[in-house]
Order: C-alpha cells, then structure tokens, then sequence
C-alpha cells in the first residue's frame, strides 16, 4: 500500500464553476449579490422592498432558491424585473451549476444587479461559492443573538448582516448590541445594517449599501 | 423552473463530490483506492459526522468499495492583526490572548480538501 499526496479541495468542481462565473459578472460589471438566512428571517420580503424601490429601467434580476414551490418567485415577480425560481428538489442549498444553468436563459450581459435568494438555511449554504461579489446574512430579531457564534462558517464569510424586523425590538428580548458584537467576533470587518421591511426604517442605508458596492463594481472593483 | 435532483443535506452532496473525485483520481492512476485522507475544518460547515455516514452509505454501492476515510478534524485558528499572535479559538472566544485586541482574523479551520490517498501496490 502506498500513500501518495491528493491536494485539492473536495468542492474543486463547484469551485471552478463558481470562477467562471465570478469572471462573467466581473467582465459585464454585474453586481451579485449572494442573500442567506434561516428560513422566514425575511430574505423574500427585504427582496421585494428592494425591488419596489427601483426605476423600472434598472436592470435588475433576481434568481430564488427554494427545495419545493414556486411561491416566492411569484412575490417577486411582481415588480417588473425578471425573476427566476431555482426549485433543488430536496437540496438545502443552492450551487454554481444550478445558477449557470438559471443565467444561462439571460443574456448575463444585461444584468447590472443580481440578487441570489439563497434556500432558507444557515449551515449549507456557506460551503457552496456561487461566484458572488456579496455575501449577505439576514438576521432577524426574534432569533437569538447567538446566531453568529452556532453559525461562524456562514458569518464569518459574510460581507454585511442585516438585522431585519427591528419594529418588533419592543416586544422580544433580543439585545441588538450583543447580536453586532457576536457578528464582529466572527468577522472583524463586518457591516451590520438594522432594517424594518414592515415600517421601512434603515432601508435606505440597505439601498445605500447596494449603490455603493455597485458604483464599486462599475469603477473595476 | 429549473428541476434539479439532488440527495438532501448538503453532506450528502459533499460526500457524492469526493466519490467522483476519488473514481478520477483511480482511473488516472489506475490503481485501486483502499483509503482517502481529508481535512475538515471547525469553519467548513460540514458535520464530519454526517459526512461520514453519507460517505459510507454511498460508497458501498460504487466499485471503490471498500474505501475508508480518514477524517482530520482542524480546529477554528485565529490570528492577531495587531502582534500576529496565531491562537486556537475556544468557546468563541476570538480576541487576542496575548494583547488583548478584538482585531483578530481567521487563520485556521475552513479546510474542506483532501490530503491522501492510499493506493494498492501494482
């Protein structure tokens, strides 16, 4: 028996997808956004206040992931913009082949933002790059503020946190504070954003977010 | 609507991208594959536990069986950006033993690679 070196990462295929398209959106200056959460942390309804806000001239898009039905694409669909529902059939998450296969009926070079809806899960998701230039982790506050610290492999790949259903503070015993601090333990430079998708509050510094890495994008970031 | 089957939890999937990569790596060599190394990291997202049940459950249907994994646990490393401390993370606990600074970043523990094969002697 002879044991010979075997130096590649398990997820090599999924990696090299994830590449191509990084190259993609890169060449056409989309900005991709990458949306992970639990499941009813609000990634659907923070979509759909996004997309209201937009001019109908902006070319937006936005791929949903979900194991079964298509009920949020159809919330999204609403808006104007091209939606496309990504139904794993029984997978938690979402992987570059399945995106590429979702872009491949767009004409990529036509999208300046992409939001990706993740499945509504916090573990798988972060092992799978979907080739992304932003890595976003809604966190609600009637979770706990823990939720960084029983996650570190989906925070601490995180670009932004948005603290999402902040209307509800006065009811839970979520303490906002240590959420931000927990998130920063795991992720030093993480941006943390507080948003109400109910009462609107912090959406514009969320849209201010998006502009801003956009205009990033778009000057060759 | 885009369809896709996939096995559910993402081990499942993790465990299906090593067979194939470990049928590859049998098929360049032309040799057998008795054992496979892997290094899974405390950051990875991977129970190596539920790895290693789907892994199994896999396998015995494949004509690598039997092939054993050999899981290395690597533990969540950080480093100090301020004196370059390199330190293990326990209980969450990310600041700087030795300074003190909460400037501390991941070093250690996202790995999700293999590291070895064993193979049968021609």
């Amino acid at each position: 028996m002879t044991r010979v070196p075997l130096e590649r990462k398990v997820l090599n295929e999924n990696d090299r997808l994830a590449a191509g398209l990084r190259q993609g959106f890169l060449q056409h200056g989309t900005l991709c956004v990458n949306l992970i959460s639990s499941p009813g942390s609000g990634k659907t309804m923070l979509l759909e206040r996004t997309l209201a806000a937009f001019e109908p001239a902006r070319r937006v898009a936005v791929l949903t992931g979900d194991i079964q039905t298509d009920n949020d694409a159809q919330r999204l669909a609403r808006y104007g913009f091209p939606v496309r529902q990504i139904t794993t059939g029984g997978a938690c998450h979402l992987d570059a082949r399945m995106v590429e296969k979702a872009l491949a009926e767009w004409r990529p070079e036509s999208i300046d933002l992409l939001f990706i809806e993740n499945v509504g899960n916090l573990v798988c998701p972060s092992s799978y790059d979907l080739g992304e230039e932003a890595r976003v982790v809604l966190l609600s506050v009637t979770e706990g503020e823990d939720k960084p610290l029983k996650y570190p492999a989906t925070f601490h790949r995180a670009d932004l946190v948005v603290l999402n259903k902040v209307d509800l503070l006065p009811y839970v015993p979520f303490r906002i504070e240590l959420a931000r601090e927990n998130a920063r333990r795991v992720q030093p430079d993480i941006e943390i954003v507080e948003v109400s998708c109910t009462t609107g509050a912090g959406l514009d510094t969320w849209r201010d977010w998006i502009e801003t890495r956009y205009a990033a994008r778009r000057a060759g970031g | 609507m885009i369809e896709e089957t996939q096995p559910f939890m993402h081990e499942m999937s993790i465990a299906a991208s090593m067979l194939e990569a470990v049928q590859a790596e049998s098929a360049r060599r032309g040799a057998h594959v008795l054992a496979v190394g892997l290094k899974v990291g405390e950051l990875s997202g991977v129970d190596a536990e539920s790895l290693r049940f789907c892994f199994d459950a896999l396998v015995q249907d494949t004509d690598l069986a039997p092939l054993a994994l050999e899981i290395e646990f690597r533990a969540w490393r950080n480093r100090c950006r301020q004196c370059a401390r390199d330190f293990a993370v326990e209980s969450y606990r990310t600041e700087c033993p030795q300074c003190g600074s909460a400037e501390t970043e991941v070093a250690g523990g996202k790995e999700l690679e293999f590291s070895y094969m064993e193979i049968e002697d021609p």
